[in-house]
């Protein structure tokens, strides 16, 4: 589904604030898989979703999407099959247009002067109840007004509209409280499932990185540097996984935001 | 005296109207691409001038879609600066605005100043054509109140499209726009072009009710729009779409008719631009003074209490 091959990303290169991001990245995703990605502040978690989703060009490698090199696809355009969400709720919504406005620009649907029908308005009011967060009682309310766990539901609905080919989740629920997060959470697994989206998850919850999906990466200093799944990964515990994480990077996962439990 | 009111009155309502139509050009940049064109008095000026020079060629009609084409050329460049060519969006427009100022002069073949006193424009054949009703008399406001309906309701119609929508999410959140898989300097350069071409609009519409145009009409226009569509937006308030360049329209008539009334109470003419600064520098600064407000009083009020104690 996804091939990452030999992909490297160098900021600032010769200079004194040279950082190599991303170091010789290979990563074959298959179809269904559910990735969860750990690691370091630093690690280059962001940087590779940055790269897969087109926020740069990298410096060297490829990247073919279910057999569509789009290495050098600008943004907008790997957008089409890739969604994303972000730590920050606010970041993939128009907090000046109202709920259905936001609905009807990531439904992508109709021509240029087509406007948003009646049809649709029933379609995304079935689409927000299934939210259970009563949105679709909101349609014309400004995006603004919602909470960042109302904000950031709506953002998951957006980015899984027309289902994406592979859905990167960037923490996207760490800037939550413990239950709206918990809500989220499920939510994102719910619609996972029903759509059978290929999907990588960063998170910095040890627990849930076990618990939720199909296989574990690890990554530090720009490198994957521990990739765990199936039966070996159901008997991990998280003390296994600090030990990993000791004898492949040579350190202590240092990392305050890290949540051990 | 109250034929003086209403004569005062019936002239803010045409000269507003008119000048409503940058408003609204503003009203589309500014408002909802959150793009401030400072390319808007040579854009006016544009207008103007071709508008004119098409008339004076004996074609009245076609000086309108004539200076909304340049209108059109003028945004596309502005953006195309902005967009493809990594020019900030301010300077884009002040470069854009510089250039035209030569433009406009070789378009007017090197004068500074072009007279229209026995040119037919559409003001001219408006006039004939209303001759024998009783709508005679205010030719020049239906021509003006024709124009603004017919942008007003383009507008509420098109900022509820896909298209609209978009154009107005790049002013919001262009992250947004670019996971809907649209590009966001696309929707930037439509707006700019369909905005440029009703700030030409609106500069043809001036000269050829004055009767004449010279190389400095547009001088001013954007702050002068933009303290316009501030107090529309105080006066109306937030809303639908169609309420509030509703609102752009009644603020361009409001200052207008406090212009007006200024130069009735012997303001000179040359006042204008120095009100329409003070209005803008009011109507921006003003929220924000009254959140320092809010912080001084929390500050200071508590150093008094302190001392108090």
């Amino acid at each position: 589904m996804l091939e990452l091959k030999g992909i490297s990303k160098t900021f600032n290169p010769g200079s004194l604030f040279e950082k190599k991001a991303l170091v010789n990245i290979n990563l074959s995703v298959e179809e269904g898989e559910f990735i969860s990605i750990i690691g370091a502040n630093g690690a280059g978690k962001s940087t590779l979703f940055n790269a897969i989703s087109g926020s740069f060009l990298t410096d060297e490698g490829s990247i073919v999407l279910d057999g569509e090199d789009i290495t050098f696809l600008p943004d907008h355009k790997r957008a089409k099959t890739i969604g994303r969400l972000f730590q920050d709720p606010l970041r993939g919504t128009a907090p000046a247009m109202s709920i259905e406005e936001n609905l009807a620009l990531a439904s992508g649907r109709g021509g240029w002067l087509s406007s948003i029908s009646k049809k649709d308005k029933e379609d995304f009011r079935e689409r927000l109840s299934a939210l259970s967060m009563g949105l679709e009682d909101r349609m014309k309310q400004p995006v603004g007004l919602l909470s960042g766990g109302q904000r950031q539901a709506l953002t998951l609905l957006m980015a899984t509209f027309n289902p994406p080919k592979l859905l990167l989740l960037d923490e996207h629920t760490a800037a939550l409280d413990p239950a709206t997060a918990e809500r989220v959470l499920s939510l994102t697994d719910r619609i996972v499932k029903e759509n059978r989206l290929t999907c990588l998850m960063i998170t910095h919850n040890m627990q849930s990185a076990l618990v939720q999906g199909t296989r574990t990466l690890m990554m530090d200093k720009g490198r994957i540097i521990y990739d765990v799944k199936g039966k070996e990964r159901e008997t991990l515990s998280v003390q296994d996984l600090l030990e990993k994480f000791r004898e492949n990077s040579g350190k202590d996962l240092d990392n305050d935001r890290m949540l051990m439990v | 005296m109250l034929s003086t009111i209403l004569g005062l009155g019936s002239t803010a309502l045409e000269l507003g109207l008119i000048s409503s139509l940058t408003v609204l050009a503003l009203f589309l940049s500014y408002s909802m691409l959150n793009v401030c064109d400072l390319s808007t008095d040579g854009c006016f000026t544009l207008g103007a001038v071709v508008g004119a020079v098409v008339a004076i060629s004996g074609h009245p009609f076609l000086s309108i879609p004539a200076a909304m084409g340049a209108g059109v050329l003028s945004g596309l460049v502005t953006s195309l600066l902005q967009t493809k060519m990594g020019i900030d969006s301010l300077l884009s427009g002040i470069i854009v605005n510089t250039g035209l100022y030569s433009v406009n002069i070789a378009l007017m073949g090197g004068a500074s100043l072009l007279n229209m006193n026995k040119t037919d424009t559409v003001f001219t054949k408006l006039k004939s054509l209303l001759s024998s009703t009783p709508l005679s008399s205010a030719y020049r406001l239906v021509v003006a109140i024709f124009f603004v309906a017919l942008v007003v309701a383009f507008l509420s119609f098109f900022l509820r499209t896909r298209l609209g929508l978009s154009i107005r999410a790049t002013g919001d959140n262009p992250d947004m726009v670019k996971s809907s898989s649209i590009n966001p300097a696309f929707t930037t350069i439509v707006g700019l072009c369909i905005s440029s071409s009703f700030t030409a609009l609106s500069g043809c519409l001036l000269a050829q009710s004055q009767k004449s145009v010279n190389v400095t009409i547009g001088s001013g226009m954007v702050t002068i729009a933009l303290a316009s569509l501030l107090i529309g937006r105080a006066f109306m308030g937030k809303g639908s779409i169609l309420k509030r360049a509703v609102g752009a329209v009644v603020g361009a008539f409001i200052f207008r008719l406090v212009y007006t009334v200024a130069l009735r109470f012997n303001l000179p003419a040359y006042m204008l631009k120095l009100i329409s600064s003070v209005i803008v520098i009011i109507a921006i600064s003003g929220p924000y003074f009254k959140k320092r407000k809010d912080d001084w009083v929390r500050i200071h009020g508590k150093k008094k209490e302190g001392a108090n104690a």
